[in-house]
Formats: C-alpha cells, structure tokens, sequence
C-alpha cells in the first residue's frame, strides 16, 4: 500500500498535482466538505434535526459575529432554531451521497453501452448513439422533473427511499449520454490497435478483450468526467430539491436549506439562504476545480 | 483499408473435423487458395441515397494463390495497397475471405475456425504486428501479456508454474525472466518486439505470420530481432510467413518470395531466382529502385508512374499503366499466375516470351 | 566560406528531473551546393539538429550554447520575427509527412505564390509563374493546371515533389530535409531522391539530409555525419564513410544493414541499445556496446580525430596513442 503509494507521489500525475497550488487547495475544500459530510453526526456542534434538541426562543439568530448573534449557534439559525452550520454539514451529507450514487449509476451504465457500441459497431452503434442524440436534447431538468412527477404519482405516499431512488434516477438518465460517447470514441481507437488484434489471434472472447483489454485504456477520461459529473449532479439535486421535487423534506439537501432560506431572504435573515448557497458553491468548485486539474494532468500522456 | 471486420468465429458448431479436411493434393503445410478479400467502405447508405453516390467496393486482395512447406519462410512484399497485410490477416482467421480458402495441415482453415475446433487451430497459428508501441496492452504487465495465451488455452493454469513458463519464455528471445513484473512502456521498440514473439510462441505454432515485424525498429535493433527470429525457426522448426516492404531483410529472412501489386500476386519465386533473374517487370522495377549502399554508380532504368489507386483499379493487368512492356492484351486481359521456368509470374510479355 | 557552420552545438532540454543534454557538442560545416547526410538512429539527435538549424527547436528544448552560423552570420541568437525572414529566403524545409506538411485549404499554387512574394520582390503575375515552372521542374504534369488544385487530390509522391517545389520556391541556399522519402513508397522514394538531387544541383542549394537509411545517404549525399548520442561519431565522404568507416558504431551499423547484394546466415547485430538521454555513460558514450573499448573510453569523452579519410570521435584514432592497446594506457 505505501509502495503504490509512493510510486504514484512520484509519478508525473503526483508531480503534477504537488506543483499545482490549485489542485492542492481544491483538494483540501473538498477533502475538509467531505470529512465534515461523512462525520456530521460527530463534527456537527448540534443535531439539527432531532426535534427535541431545538429551543424555539432560539430562532432566526444571525451569525455569531453579529450583534444579536451567539457563539452556540455559529451561522446563526432558522424559522425553527436550528443551528444552520449543523445543517450545512448534514445537508452536505444528503448532496454528496446522492451527487456520488448518481454519478456512480450515470458510469457504470455509461461506460457499458459505450464499450459495447463502440465494439460490436452496425446497428447496436447506431441505435445507441440516436438514443444519446435524443437523450442530450431534451434538458436535463426537465427530464428530472419528469420522472420525479412520474415518480411521485407512482408512488403517492413518498417514501423516503423511494424519493431518493427515483431523485437519483432522474440524473442518471441524462448523465449517462456523455459516459457512453467518450468511451465509444475511445473504443473505436482502441479496437483497431494491435494488441486487441493479437488477443482476437489467440482466440480470447469478445466479452473478455472488451472488459479486460479495452475498458482499462479508456478509462482515463470517464475519470475526469466523472470528477466534474459529480459537481454537475450535486447542483442538479439541489435544483430539483429547490424546486421541492428532489429529497423529502425529513432529510434536507442543501437544496432544500436554499429554498426555505430564500422564504427569508427579505425579511433580512440572510443568513438562512446565504450560507447553504455558499456550502453548495464551495463543494460544486472545489471538484470542479480538480477535475479541470486531472483531465490537464492526464493530458499530455494521453498519446 | 478501414473496413470493419466483424466476422469472428460467432460459437461453437458440431461439425465434425473430417468434414472439415481438405485434398489438395499437396503436403505443404500451409496452402493459400484463391484467397480475396473485398470490402465494402461505401458511404452510409443514408448519404448513398441522398448524394447518388455508388457502392464502392476496395477489391484488398484479389486471388491470391502459395504453398509454404513446414520449416519455411515465404515473404510477401509489395507496396502500399498491394494487399499483403490484409493477406496475413486472412491467414491468422481475423478476415474472413470472400473467396478462396487457407488449407492448413489438410484443414480448411476458415471452416474450423467457425467450430468447436477453432480453439485448437488458434494455438497452432499466431502473428506478430508491426507496431511495437501498440501491439502490447500498454496496461497489462508483460507477465499478464505474454501468459494470456497459455490461461486462455489452459495450456498452464497453476500460478507458479505460469510464472516460470513466461520466464522460460522471455529467456528464449534474449530477455531477462525479472522483467515480467514491468509494464511495456518501460521498454525500448525492440524489447516490445520480442515480447510479442515470446506472446506468440506460448502456444508453440507451427506457423507464425509476421507483419512487417522490424519496419518500425532502428537498423541495429532489426539485426538483432531478425537474429532470434532466424534462431528460433531453426529451433523450433517454425514456418513463417514475413510481410516486408523493405526487399533487403525480405533476401534475408526468406526461402521463397512473393511480389503483390494491387492485390496479385505478379511474381513467385524461390530467393535465389527472383533476386538474381526477376522477370516480372514490377518486380525489376522494384529491384532498381531500392537505394543501395554500394555500386550507387549504376545506371538504372527509370521507374514511371505511381501505385494506382486501389478502389479503382486498371482494367487488364493491374501493372500496364507503369509498364514499359504492355501492349493492348495487357490492357484488357488480366493474365493469370503461370508456372514458367520453374517460377510463378503473372504477365503476358513473359509468357510470349517478348521480355 | 562555408554555407553553414555549426560550431560546439549544445542543445538542452530543461525537466523537472533535471536537464537533458539531447546535442552534445556538435560541429560541423556545409559548403555551398553540397549534400551533407545526417545518419543515425532513433535518439540520436538528428532531427535536432535539423530543427536547431530551422530554428523550430520545440519548448522547453533550448540553444543551451554553440553558435550556427549561415554565410558568416549567426542565427541561432535570433528573434522569432528576424528567424521568420531567414527561414525560406535562405533555409528551406522538407519534412517527412508530405500531408502534413501543406495546408489542406488552400491551393497548392496559393501556398506557392505566398512564399514566394513573401520574401522574393516579384509581382503576382510573375510569382505565379515562377510557381507553375517550379511544379514543371518538379515533375508535375500539366502543371499549369494543377496549381490550382488542392493538396487531397495529389497523391503521396506528387505531394512530396510539392513540398519539394516550395521548399525551393524563395530560392534559399539551404534546404534542410527530415526524412523526405520515409513516408513514401519505394519506386517513389527512388524518383523523390533524384529529383531532390537534380533540382538542388541545378539550383546551387546546399542540402542536409537527414535520414536513418543509409541507402539513400549513399546514393544522395556528398559528405555523411554518423550520428550517436547526441553526438558526432563520424564524419567524411559519403563512400569512405561506407566502405572503409573508422569508428566503431560506425562498422557495427553498416555490418548489421541487411545488404541487397550480399548474404550472410546471420546479420551482425550490436548488443545493447542507444542509451537514453538521462543515462549517458561518461567518457565515449558508445563505450559499453563497442568491442575495442579501452580504459580510456570509459574516462574521456573523444573530440572528433583524424582517422584516414574520415574523422572519427574515437581514440583509436589518436594520433599520440603509441599503441592500439587491448588493456590499459596512458
């Protein structure tokens, strides 16, 4: 594990990311956003939502640099008392896991239809890059927006899961598209090179040379992709939960903190929007940020 | 040459062996017969009907007809678009010809290879690529590499004993066995290229197709690649068939030779006869033109024209535009492979006797 | 005067894991009208310094310290802008991908006439056709119609005579081709290679040829540089250098050429392989791999010494050596 390690500190990737202060600093972001996401129920100073934790008098309290404001609720608080630092971090919680989950849905599908449309060619190849030409045409929050109505209708009392479930689904259908088109380009080139030729020579099956030959050398830029696909997908939940057809209200998203703040935006309780806004931007760019990072990165090396 | 080839053994079929055995009437060990090779690279159709454009089919090799006696080398050169590439690629079952067969050791090859029995054919045919940088998988360790075919076989299926089969292996082309734990970028294009023959001798074939295995290394290194290559025929009693534009190493490495233009076979002779008595005049013109190291002061006989372009080929003998020789039976009748003089040629002017 | 001279060359590649040394102390001169070839193989450098000379060295590679100088003036301490003139006026360019070396949207005759009424004071009229009797003495048919097609509907060789048409076209004294004829096929590469020589003949320009076939030096080139590392192992006439070489690497690559007229059971092979830039042995960098090494190659890198006809980078070479010793010396 430390020699891999090592070996890859000191490899052109490891050099490239220990001399670029902008990956480094990324990095951290996201490192610190995650920690805080993974850990809310030890890092956070209060439990937002545990209902019996919450003292009503203690309600639209600004953050604690400001007069009113009070070291025990560092962000200040709600409508309803809670402390909006303990709920960025949960919230933070709820983005990631269905941000990743979907992004991790969006590859495997996307890469599989890919390696087979680039392979097999003909009319699978055809078929399946229409159906991405028509996929990318239609916005993707319209179509979130479909299947969560579709959803929601199917299942009219909403379980939490079945919420998530069907959220996550409505991004891995549009997030697929782009997975499949790289890595079918990818397996075009790759296919015709020698060493897949040899291992059709020596009679290896086509499932075996597409999963063990092909996938490994396309695989870098689906990496890259899905480094900034997560940043994609975190902000299309909170869009959709913002729009009040993503999470359950029982478990908010920052998407969800948004829109209630936004209730309070003009009544001068700022912060009730602002920071949640802030904690989705920091995440969104951090990771976007290292994915600009490693496609540079991957470059150059990629022939 | 883009086409696709997509026509790969699809499942095992019962047909038994025996109906698969062919007589021939030969004992070489490898038999060419009237291969061809056509493939379509018409626009889309969609384009086709919209833009009348016509189908347009690339005739890559056309009747191509040898024999290679166990334990032989036959080279095939030629120039660009003469088809021998997609010559080996037919022998070694990656195109399926669409005319002709391959008869090996009394099998008719293309039929096997659409068997049960296809598995077995593979292990006694393999091929060596041109391209170092690409024919090994730049993701695989060499130990991964070079012992994929003895898993996929399951010639050895024991970790330690595959281990010291590979190391056997990598010692056999000048290699050292420490070095199957690295990764191909690790080595020099000559290093590469041995790593291939060690890959394709883990099945032990009998017969091995080499496309232009040295093309792409330095003079030094081809030296010494041609040098393990000769070694290991001698050996292991291989048979080769070796693809080479380059007629230096082809007087080399070779027995007999075969002269291809546009998808013929114009000359085949044994080496002595076709480099000290060619008669074909493609193959003289080749012959003067190569730039040779010494006796540069030779006068030499101008070489005309280029190679033509292969979708659209002359009619009659595909050489008579470039020919100093052809006349009018040259343009409209595409002469056959005749056996004259002990040698096979292709042309009209050698068989009237005028050249 | 020599056409070119290139004195104590040094060109370097700055990495994070250090420089590299890719030219190592290269001199050498072109008169006018000559054919210089520049042999070696792959890491050898020659590309290099082809590229040193045009002026077209790639970043972070840079002109470490040396000097090149072209009809006395130096030009290796240019400015872009300034190099821009010299290029095409006095040094031409051929490289080995004929379809990428022209532009695919424009005309062949527009890339013609461009180059030359940017350095040659004509008028259009006039450039034209001085255009269309280059494309004539280049071998073109019915080239005053084809000046007016575009590079996709030439084929490979006439391509390559293109290219030849307008590395010639501001008539410059140095034409430095890379790898002219890899590209191309064999009966085409022989008609390129007369036609470089003819048309260079006729029109006084030096040529330097770069290439890794030694076939082609020996039918093409009036003087050759062996190339090794980086450096200079041999240099002299083109059929001394063939037939009686003096340096070590020298023999060994001429031995391992397959020859068209001989044969032999087994190729002479050198063991080994070229060492890579950052692992240059100390002393004669072909050192390891060279049956006559002694002490002293393992010590002292050789300048380039008298050797018969040639002179070559070896100190068997060394006129003060009193022996041709198979051990220790001095």
């Amino acid at each position: 594990m430390r020699q891999t390690l090592a070996r890859w500190f000191d490899s052109d990737i490891g050099y490239s990311f220990r001399t670029s202060p902008m990956a480094i600093i990324a990095a951290a972001i996201a490192l610190v956003c995650v920690f805080c996401a993974a850990f809310a129920n030890w890092v956070a100073p209060h439990n937002p939502f545990d209902l019996t934790t919450l003292v009503l008098s203690d309600a639209r309290l600004p953050p604690f640099w400001q007069a009113e404001g009070s070291a025990k609720y560092l962000l200040g608080t709600d409508d309803q008392g809670r402390d909006i630092l303990s709920a960025l971090m949960y919230g933070a919680r709820i983005s990631l896991v269905v941000g990743v989950v979907a992004v991790l849905a969006s590859m495997v599908i996307g890469v599989a239809l890919g390696l087979l449309a680039g392979f097999k060619g003909g009319w699978i190849d055809a078929f399946l890059m229409r159906l991405c030409d028509v996929m990318l045409s239609f916005p993707a929050i319209l179509v979130a927006l479909l299947i969560a109505g579709v959803g929601r209708a199917m299942f009219p009392h909403a379980h939490d899961t079945v919420a998530f479930g069907v959220l996550i689904l409505s991004i891995t259908l549009t997030g697929w598209v782009q997975y499949a088109r790289t890595v079918r380009g990818s397996t075009l080139v790759e296919r015709n090179k020698e060493y897949v030729q040899a291992a059709r020579v020596t009679g290896v099956a086509p499932l075996r040379i597409m999963a063990r030959h092909v996938l490994p050398n396309v695989m870098g830029p689906v990496l890259v992709l899905a480094t900034i696909h997560v940043a994609t997908a975190i902000i299309t939940e909170a869009t959709l939960s913002f729009l009040g057809v993503g999470v359950p209200p029982t478990s908010p998203s920052l998407g969800t903190l948004i829109r209630v703040g936004n209730d309070y935006l003009f009544s001068g309780e700022w912060w009730i929007t602002i920071f949640p806004g802030l904690m989705l931007i920091l995440i969104a760019l951090s990771v976007n940020l290292l994915g600009d990072w490693l496609r540079d990165a991957l470059n150059p090396r990629l022939q | 040459m883009t086409a696709i080839a997509t026509d790969m053994a699809a499942g095992p079929r019962t047909t038994s062996v025996s109906a698969t055995a062919a007589d021939t009437g030969s004992t070489a060990l490898v038999q060419a017969r009237d291969l061809a090779k056509t493939f379509d690279v018409s626009a889309p159709w969609l384009n086709r009907v919209l833009e009348r454009k016509p189908r347009q089919l690339l005739h890559a090799v056309d009747g191509v007809s040898f024999d290679i006696e166990k334990g032989q080398t036959l080279a095939l050169v030629g120039e660009s678009g003469c088809g021998k590439s997609t010559v080996a690629r037919l022998l070694v079952g990656l195109y399926e010809p669409t005319r002709g067969d391959l008869v090996f050791d009394g099998l008719e090859a293309h039929k096997v290879f659409k068997t049960g029995e296809a598995r077995k054919l593979r292990r006694r045919i393999q091929m060596i690529f041109q391209d170092p940088y690409a024919s090994l998988n730049p993701r695989w360790k060499v130990e991964d590499i070079v012992g994929e075919p003895l898993k996929e076989h399951g010639i050895v299926t024991e970790a330690a004993a595959l281990k010291e089969r590979v190391g056997q292996l990598l010692q056999s082309v000048g290699l050292s066995p420490l070095d199957m734990v690295k990764y191909p970028h690790q080595f020099s294009g000559g290093q590469r290229q041995r790593i291939s023959i060690a890959r394709a001798l883990a099945t032990e074939p009998e017969f091995l197709v080499c496309d232009e295995p040295t093309s792409a290394l330095d003079v030094s290194v081809q030296a010494q690649v041609l040098n393990i290559m000769k070694d290991l025929q001698r050996k292991q009693g291989l048979t080769y068939l070796f693809i080479s534009h380059n007629l230096a190493v082809v007087r080399h490495v070779s027995d007999q030779v075969g002269v291809m233009y546009l998808g013929r076979l114009v000359e085949l002779a044994g080496k002595h006869q076709l480099f000290g008595n060619p008669r074909h005049p493609y193959t003289r013109m080749l012959l003067d033109a190569i730039p040779k190291m010494h006796d540069t002061g030779r006068a030499r006989t101008p070489v005309q024209g280029e190679v033509p372009n292969p979708l659209n080929p002359p009619s009659g003998c595909a050489f008579n535009p470039r020919c100093p020789h052809a006349n009018e039976r040259c343009r409209t009748e595409r002469p056959a492979l005749l056996t004259i003089a002990g040698i096979k040629v292709a042309c009209h002017a050698v068989e009237e006797g005028r050249i | 005067m020599s056409l070119l001279e290139v004195n104590n060359l040094v060109v370097e590649f700055p990495g994070r894991r250090g420089t590299l040394r890719a030219l190592d102390d290269i001199s050498f001169s072109i008169a006018p009208g000559e054919v210089l070839g520049v042999v070696g193989e792959s890491g050898a450098g020659k590309s290099l310094t082809g590229a040193s000379i045009i002026g077209l060295l790639e970043p972070p590679g840079r002109v470490a310290s040396g000097q090149i100088l072209l009809e006395g003036q130096r030009i290796d301490n240019l400015s872009a802008d300034q190099m821009r003139h010299i290029r095409g006026r006095k040094i031409g360019a051929i490289f080995q991908d004929p379809l990428t070396s022209l532009n695919p949207l424009y005309t062949v005759g527009r890339q013609l006439t461009e180059t030359i009424l940017a350095h040659l004071p004509v008028d259009a009229a006039e450039a034209r056709r001085r255009a269309i009797r280059l494309l004539e003495d280049t071998g073109i048919p019915a080239a005053a119609e084809r000046i007016d097609h575009f590079p996709h509907q030439f084929s490979g060789g006439m391509r390559q005579r293109v290219v030849i048409a307008l590395a010639l076209a501001a008539e410059p004294k140095l034409i430095v081709a890379d790898e002219p004829t890899t590209a191309l096929d064999v009966s085409i590469q022989a008609q390129i290679i007369q036609l470089l020589k003819r048309i260079c003949h006729e029109r006084g320009a030096a040529v330097m040829l770069i290439t890794h076939d030694m076939g082609v030096i020996a039918e093409t080139c009036d003087r050759v540089a062996v190339m090794y590392a980086g450096r200079i192992a041999e240099i002299g006439p083109v059929h001394e250098v063939i037939n009686t070489p003096a340096h070590p690497y020298t023999m060994g690559l001429m031995a391992s050429i397959p020859d068209m007229d001989s044969e032999r059971e087994r190729l002479n092979q050198i063991d080994g392989a070229m060492p890579r830039l950052n692992a240059i042995p100390t002393g004669c960098p072909y050192n390891p791999r060279c049956p006559r090494a002694f002490d002293r190659c393992t010590r002292e890198r050789p300048e380039l010494l008298e050797a018969g006809a040639t002179r070559a980078a070896c100190w068997l070479h060394d006129a003060h050596q009193s022996t041709q010793p198979a051990g220790a010396t001095a």
